[in-house]
């Protein structure tokens, strides 16, 4: 049973949860404005059901697209339209975003009301639920979780697993949701259960949060609440799924060929909110954070809320901001701009500032690769990290490919743990793009 | 708020701390150091002195024809190579002969190869393997501070164990040799793998055809070779099983070639081929990938990390 909780490699970086993990969720203050990206997740184009001049409520449909893989986009805010027109996203790209200037009242949609309990609303119904409340996978991923909880007829799905390891370090978010939310993240489950028609559910929660685990083994009684070894990436699809089941997803399938089915804790007290509410999705729990922020804090925030509100909000930070990254340090983005709003998958907002990228971090220094083999060690999926950037870096895609490079998890744990300091996961990051980009 | 511009640079956005790899091996080398020169004197700390100053030498003229500019690490690699150039040679090795076995070392064995990180072969060996095969009366012309190599004379252990016996410079003191290897094995920055499968290979093979065991351990350039030479991350395999299959070969080779070779001594050589094989056992040797089908239990056990 020892080996069961664990996947092979990983890596154990300063975890830096002490900033955050012990503050209850707030609500954030309400902005004065958002910008809402109509672009949150798979489905382009995305098309703007509003116009300037227009007055919207919360959890009114201001975008949609007409793809089947899409999730529709509310308001956060009850106010007055002022701009339709393409914001800088946290991806750096410019993309139309729905500007709205709130008018403090958040007045709700009229057609915004509780669906039946569970036991008297049928499987399709909170399917379309899922999907017309814009739910997506929160953890970061932003895949539409209704087309998640409808897998094809010939892939049964007998094990739900619920992910609440939160391997990212400075991230409380899901732990702080799975204390201060806890019988919505209950009911989210029971729902994803009859939906699936699984018996069997685990709730899967790394070992350096105690609390959480016990507090939730008390609580919920209808799932298995496991334990998993601390190591980052345990909150990988496929490694948390090791870890669990001891099933491997093979090369290149996805968690239902081996009839699992993984969903964030996040993902589950939204549906069980939007269900109990009527209310889509319209904001979500972020840790704002860094080690010179004056006061960290997780919050709950409405979608659209720029950064600089709420890293003012936390007091603003010691220092000169020089990077701030949407989600974790080891695998989030660094945004372009501290204008740029939140969107459905940011779970965190790690402030780093100039000194601490300076003196702390400077990565800049690089070495050649002693092939001392640290980044095969310490890969989640065995593959060989070294070789795979040396053919990257000489413009090898066919080498990358026979090599499994598409097997890559993106986790970053290679560049982590590199002695050279070498770009390793950035460099397999280039090459999958142009594996898929050739076709090859 | 005081902002100013962004630092957008791609995940992750924290690093282990960096390890300074050359700098350990020379910590843990400075027992061994200290011993040679208290036994060997100041011919010894010519010797060394030389070859380090000659390795480096060549190297900043290696990355001036080659139109780069030297790491730190580089200067660093190329003078841990001088010294372990020096501690595999004898100290009445003549001045010129450490100059030349210096300038094989780093310009045919690194540069020419790449430079560091590319290089197949060992160039502290391959400096020593040159001296070896092209000035043989030289380099085993034993003087009487030096002394020859036990495997040639003979030994007690005591002496073998704690120091001033012939030889090469660094192989004078098992017990200094090991000392550094416990502490590069407590900062990890050698595989343990690579030492026990070579030490353990040994051992066996000893047993095997009743010769002292403990005698074929301590003498000669087996821990030099084992702990500080074989371990190189840069010539020996990058997954695990591969460090075993890689100290394996090495402790047969030598033990071939101490039994039975024309040399008293065969760590050179044996590390020396199996750096040759490196690529192969590299290549055919992947690892497990996660996703893929088990063959055997057997096969999980060894692929187990």
């Amino acid at each position: 049973m020892i080996f069961k909780r664990a996947f092979v490699g990983g890596i154990h970086p300063p975890e830096e949860k002490g900033l955050t993990e012990k503050l209850g969720i707030e609500e954030a203050t309400l902005p004065k404005q958002v910008v809402i990206q109509l672009h949150q997740c798979t489905g382009l184009p995305y098309r703007s059901l509003v116009k300037v001049g227009d007055l919207v409520k919360v959890g009114q449909k201001i975008g949609e697209s007409d793809k089947f893989i899409s999730a529709p986009v509310h308001s956060s805010v009850s106010g007055k339209v002022v701009a339709v027109e393409p914001r800088l996203s946290f991806m750096g790209r410019m993309s139309v975003a729905v500007v709205i200037d709130s008018d403090g009242k958040q007045d709700v949609a009229d057609d915004i009301k509780p669906y039946p309990v569970t036991e008297k609303i049928s499987i399709k119904e909170i399917i379309a639920a899922v999907k017309d409340g814009g739910i997506v996978g929160l953890g970061g991923a932003v895949f539409p979780t209704h087309i998640k909880l409808s897998p094809p007829k010939d892939k049964p799905i007998d094990n739900l697993i619920i992910n609440g390891a939160e391997c990212e370090p400075y991230l409380t978010c899901d732990y702080r949701l799975m204390l201060d939310d806890v019988f919505n993240l209950a009911y989210g489950i029971d729902v994803c259960k009859k939906v699936l028609g699984v018996d069997k559910a685990y709730i899967g929660i790394e070992d350096n949060k105690p609390v959480a685990i016990q507090y939730l083994k008390k609580k919920l009684n209808r799932i298995e609440v496991v334990a998993l070894k601390t190591k980052y990436p345990q909150g990988g699809e496929k490694q948390l799924i090791k870890s669990i089941l001891n099933r491997e997803v093979p090369s290149g399938k996805l968690p239902m060929d081996v009839s699992a089915m993984v969903m964030n804790v996040a993902t589950c007290a939204q549906i069980a909110r939007t269900l109990k509410t009527g209310m889509p999705l319209v904001d979500r729990v972020v840790t704002v954070t860094g080690k010179h922020l004056r006061r960290p804090a997780n919050l709950r925030v409405k979608i659209g809320t720029s950064y600089r509100d709420l890293i003012e909000q936390c007091g603003g930070v010691d220092g000169v901001i020089r990077k701030i990254v949407c989600g974790g340090p080891m695998m989030g983005i660094a945004v372009p701009s501290i204008d740029v709003p939140v969107h459905k998958g940011t779970s965190g907002i790690v402030v780093f500032t100039k000194k601490e990228i300076e003196e702390e971090m400077d990565y800049s220094k690089k070495d050649v690769c002693l092939r001392c083999g640290a980044c095969t060690e310490v890969c989640p999926m065995s593959l060989n990290p070294s070789l795979l950037a040396e053919y990257a870096e000489a413009g090898n895609w066919e080498m990358c490919k026979k090599l499994n490079a598409m097997d890559c998890i993106e986790c970053g744990a290679c560049s982590y743990i590199c002695n050279s300091r070498r770009d390793i996961v950035q460099l397999i990051k280039l090459a999958k793009g142009e594996i898929r980009k050739g076709g090859l | 708020m005081d902002s100013e511009k962004l630092l957008v640079s791609p995940a992750p956005h924290i690093r282990a701390d960096h390890k300074k790899v050359m700098l350990d091996v020379v910590i843990a080398l400075l027992p061994v150091l200290a011993l040679s020169l208290y036994f060997f004197g100041l011919s010894a700390a010519i010797v060394i002195t030389t070859a380090i100053v000659s390795c480096v030498g060549f190297e900043f003229l290696m990355f001036r024809l080659r139109k780069k500019k030297p790491q730190p690490i580089d200067i660093a690699s190329a003078g841990l190579t001088g010294l372990l150039l020096a501690f595999c040679i004898t100290s009445a090795t003549p001045f010129w002969a450490v100059i030349i076995g210096s300038l094989v070392a780093i310009v045919i064995a690194k540069h020419f190869f790449g430079g560091l990180g590319y290089n197949i072969f060992n160039p502290a060996l391959v400096g020593r393997a040159f001296l070896l095969a092209s000035y043989p009366v030289a380099m085993t012309t034993w003087d009487a501070v030096s002394g020859a190599t036990p495997l040639v004379a003979g030994a007690a252990y005591g002496p073998l164990f704690y120091g001033n016996i012939g030889g090469s410079i660094g192989e004078t003191s098992a017990i200094a040799l090991l000392l550094g290897g416990l502490y590069l094995l407590y900062r990890k920055t050698i595989d343990w793998r690579i030492p026990a499968s070579y030490f353990g290979t040994v051992v066996l093979f000893s047993l095997i055809f009743r010769v002292d065991p403990l005698f074929h351990l301590l003498a000669g350039g087996l821990m030099l070779g084992a702990i500080y030479m074989a371990t190189d991350p840069v010539t020996s395999p990058v997954s695990k099983i591969g460090g075993w299959i890689f100290g394996f070969g090495c402790g047969l080779i030598t033990m071939v070639i101490r039994l039975w070779g024309g040399y008293p001594e065969g760590v050179c050589y044996s590390i020396l081929l199996m750096n040759a094989v490196v690529p192969l056992i590299d290549r055919y040797l992947p690892g497990k990938k996660f996703g893929t089908v088990r063959e055997s239990h057997a096969m999980a056990w060894l692929y187990r990390k």
